[in-house]
């Protein structure tokens, strides 16, 4: 579906308004039900036992002291689930959620008790007997490239790696066009770098929850916090061998996901704890599982050489990023190979990834998967190369911006896109001119993200009294239900209020991916208008019965049918309202809907300055000021893309100087909590100002892109820029800890 | 095991649970009273979504046993609201879009609502560091700072 052609004349009245969410009240009183808040009668308490070894083969596992204490109604491990799962990818989330032949990182599940209580649990699982056979580990990128590294699979890599190679590299991914040698040659000056990022977790503050009930007929119902709850369905259903249609998943409020519950844990586990048990089973993580066992994204090692001429024209890119992933093959090294220089319209670029696997937890998606460490890396590059020759690190990223018709790094040719403007505007700031103090410096920094689109239902229905509800399927994770009834009052002519939207089940739509890729408003809003045009239609419709004229002479205007031709004044209109009371008489219930694989979702540009203060003899550094420049397309509701484009960067700070996993020699994870892994709090930050700016999507009615991952990939690179423009010294190495700041200082 | 019988005072009404002797309060709150608008999401006092009010203290009930509230008075986001009205915090963090996913909003609110009866006129920093107990990873903090510090503006106007 394109770009309505009257959307940028087009005068909105509810579209780019601020009206309260309908689920406001419930999450100011604590009404609002999140995955740990559901019971159910004679309900059991499901826990996990972890492998305490980053890398042991599994010899035995004892269960029957655990299996005969009073409370225990049942003991899970890999044996109970089925041999054999043919998709490669839900095998590994199988062996993922309970461990198989091997134990590949601390924290890894190995089997699971449903007891009557969580103190009967706890006892349970230290009766469970596991002999483990040791293995050597690896846990860093580089370490386990090495052909000697220990190995955690064997004959797992694809096509694409070269013989030779450490077992552990997984997949080799190539983009780029033009012949970099020749651009490097035209260079004045060539910068060559390394680069390193920590891992970090997607920190949702509410940690995995399920409630499974599995009955003696084959059909089960799950309660989860997911992202998805169809992919919820569709992943456990394959696990567990049954049939999608028997499982039906409820999505619970979720607090939290940032690509973190795009994935399953504990809701396979669950449910055959249930199955065995049969009782209802609820499983609810703690905070050092959520870190052990599940996220987090990819650490990367990523080297890059750019080529400058004086005048600030990128001659030619080329970066090779290793990104190790964890246990699993599938790190976001593509998507990272494939962003990097996506800003840029280069005649010479070229990116090769590696994706590489350790001992550590199987990396989820983090909001923009992949991008921000690449754009970390490249754009650290750029802004040394622009200081070096002197250049305005803003013009010189005018200078090289992608437009409309740039053939991207990654392949496609762009259509109408934002860049360039996000450039423009942040120049034009007051922010770009105010005056720096001692040991303090400035940062820019662009990011890029593809936003996606995918299969999408949404069903419409006119009441009786002529109020609207919206059923869609993609967890809220941010206000969208505000969105998507903003989107169908806009769309139908009524007033916001008479709308609700609900998310549905998995019974009672068809397939829905998931709320990622930032498809959401994009992707269900288009589902949303597509179904309450169906449900206009239907009404003119139904008022050309009562009118006794022709279908295609009513039209729909300001929320009533209205006769149109020939025909016009010659009926008073019929609102929405009339039109439902009496469709009973005019052909029965009213409803519009659509089903879609959404293409034409627009990709999102972001430029993001800040200024930081570096204390030299504490190396710790403040957030001064921070603004963020990001096209929106179209922002339905303001306030929450404000917040997305706030909460993102934030992320990003947090990444750029707090968060990391810290893994000793051992192989554990040291600081598995939020104590010792500093995600950022209120004292730390400024106001996160924001600049939203609307270049129509074209393949949106409303012109809408996504907004929520762009966000995240500026700042790592605009923080080490401002800092290391503040400290004299460049930063490589994320995140700038205070220790890691000191270091670099003292050696300068 | 034999379980211990408090007797308590909640969100103003009289309450009375049996609760184990290493059981939190946290736990009693959702497990055994049904009020689960406190969160856990760590259960070591570092995320302050379990915020509760203690005899007119801010604390973390992951790190009260249940058994303490014994003779005391506890207040929870339930009984924020009186009635129909919401709490002029509550109202704010509406307006403001001052939540995402909406975790972290009891704890922040319970957190809000203890800084404004001690500090009706905070400045951004006291409001900043009387919340940097709360974490919050949707928002980025900015418009929960904007609520807190609007709603008391408007309290104060109302005094």
């Amino acid at each position: 579906m394109a770009l309505d052609s009257k959307t940028e004349a087009r005068k909105f009245k509810i579209v780019g308004t601020r009206p309260l969410r309908p689920d406001g009240i419930d999450k100011v009183t604590g009404r609002a039900r999140f995955g740990a808040d559901m019971s159910a009668p004679g309900m059991l308490v499901g826990l996990i036992l972890r492998s305490p070894h980053p890398h042991a083969r599994i010899r035995s596992i004892d269960t029957t002291r655990a299996e005969s204490m009073e409370g225990v109604h049942a003991v899970v491990t890999r044996a109970d689930f089925p041999a054999f799962v043919e998709d490669e990818a839900l095998a590994d989330v199988l062996d993922n959620c309970m461990a198989g032949e091997k134990a590949l990182y601390d924290g890894h599940a190995v089997a699971a008790v449903a007891a009557t209580s969580g103190a009967v649990a706890r006892a349970a699982l230290k009766l469970i007997e596991v002999e483990y056979e040791l293995l050597a580990h690896v846990t860093d990128v580089d370490e386990a490239m090495r052909p000697d590294a220990p190995a955690l699979h064997e004959d797992r890599a694809d096509e694409t790696v070269p013989a030779g190679m450490s077992d552990n590299v997984m997949a080799r991914h190539e983009f780029g066009h033009g012949d970099i040698d020749a651009g490097f040659a035209k260079a004045d000056r060539v910068l060559e770098r390394g680069y390193r990022t920590e891992a970090t977790h997607q920190g949702y503050i509410e940690p995995h929850a399920c409630l499974a009930t599995f009955g003696s007929d084959g059909q089960a119902d799950l309660w989860c916090c997911t992202q998805g709850h169809y992919m919820v369905r569709n992943t456990c259903a394959a696990i567990l061998g049954m049939e999608q249609g028997r499982l039906r998943v409820t999505a619970s409020e979720i607090g939290g996901g940032f690509g973190g519950k795009t994935t399953v844990f504990l809701e396979p586990v669950a449910l055959m704890l249930s199955k065995k048990a049969g009782r209802p089973v609820k499983m609810v993580m703690g905070r050092a599982e959520v870190f052990r066992a599940t996220g987090p994204t990819a650490s990367s090692s990523i080297d890059v050489r750019i080529g400058m001429a004086k005048d600030g024209r990128i001659t030619a890119g080329f970066a090779e990023l290793r990104y190790q992933g964890g246990a699993y093959p599938g790190s976001p090294v593509d998507m990272g190979s494939m962003s990097a220089f996506a800003p840029y319209d280069l005649e010479h670029v070229k990116t090769v990834g590696w994706d590489v696997v350790t001992n550590r937890p199987k990396q989820a998606a983090y909001r923009a998967p992949g991008a921000p460490m690449a754009a970390f890396a490249v754009e650290s590059a750029i802004d040394e190369l622009a200081r070096e020759l002197g250049l305005d690190p803003l013009e010189v990223r005018l200078k090289n911006a992608a437009r409309e018709g740039t053939r991207a790094s990654y392949g496609p040719t762009f259509p109408a896109i934002g860049l360039e403007a996000t450039l423009r505007k942040a120049k034009d700031h007051p922010h770009w001119s105010a005056p720096l103090g001692p040991n303090q410096g400035r940062g820019v920094a662009c990011g890029f993200w593809f936003n996606f689109g995918g299969d999408t239902c949404v069903s419409l229905n006119i009441t009786p009294d002529g109020t609207v509800t919206v059923s869609e399927g993609n967890p809220d994770i941010g206000g969208s239900r505000a969105s998507m009834s903003m989107m169908a009052a806009e769309e139908l002519g009524i007033p916001y209020e008479k709308v609700r939207t609900i998310i549905a089940d998995t019974g009672a739509l068809g397939q829905n991916d998931v709320t990622d890729g930032s498809r959401v408003t994009f992707a269900v809003g288009l589902a949303t208008i597509e179904a309450a045009r169906a449900a206009k239609r239907e009404m003119c419709k139904r008022a050309a019965r009562i009118w006794e004229i022709e279908e295609d002479a009513v039209v729909w205007e300001d929320g009533a049918a209205r006769p149109a031709g020939p025909n016009a004044g010659k009926h008073p209109p019929m609102s929405l309202a009339e039109i439902a009371a009496v469709a009973t008489n005019t052909g029965g219930p009213i409803a519009g809907h659509c089903e879609v694989n959404a293409e034409g979702a627009g990709v999102s540009f972001a430029t993001h300055m800040v200024d930081t203060e570096v204390d030299p003899e504490t190396g710790a550094v403040k957030i001064l000021r921070y603004t963020v420049f990001q096209d929106a397309g179209k922002a339905v509701h303001p306030a929450y893309v404000e917040g997305q484009f706030q909460g993102g960067a934030v992320q990003g700070i947090g990444w750029a100087l707090n968060e990391e996993y810290i893994y000793g020699e051992d192989g554990r994870l040291q600081n598995a909590g939020f104590l010792d892994y500093r995600i950022p709090v209120a004292s730390d930050l400024p106001m996160i100002d924001t600049v939203i700016l609307e270049i129509p999507n074209p393949g949106h009615p409303y012109g809408v892109r996504g907004v929520g991952e762009t966000s995240i990939v500026p700042p790592l690179a605009a923080v080490a820029n401002a800092v290391s423009h503040a400290a004299g010294v460049r930063l490589t190495h994320l995140p700038i800890s205070p220790p890691r700041l000191l270091a670099a200082i003292g050696a300068k | 095991m034999s379980r211990i019988h408090v007797t308590t005072t909640i969100n103003g009404e009289a309450a009375e649970f049996l609760c184990d002797a290493g059981e939190t309060l946290l736990d009693v709150l959702r497990d055994r009273l049904g009020l689960t608008g406190s969160k856990e999401g760590c259960g070591t006092g570092d995320c302050g979504a379990c915020s509760v009010v203690l005899d007119g203290r801010l604390v973390c009930a992951c790190l009260v046993l249940g058994a303490e509230a014994e003779g005391r008075t506890v207040g929870t986001i339930e009984g924020m609201t009186t009635g129909e009205a919401l709490h002029p915090l509550q109202r704010k963090f509406l307006e403001h879009a001052a939540l995402q996913c909406g975790i972290c909003t009891p704890g922040f609110l319970v957190a809000a609502k203890a800084l404004l009866e001690r500090t009706p006129d905070p400045t951004e920093e006291e409001a900043r560091y009387w919340l940097a107990g709360n974490l919050c990873r949707c928002t980025g903090y900015d418009k929960i700072i904007r609520a807190v510090l609007d709603a008391a503006a408007e309290m104060r106007e109302a005094h």
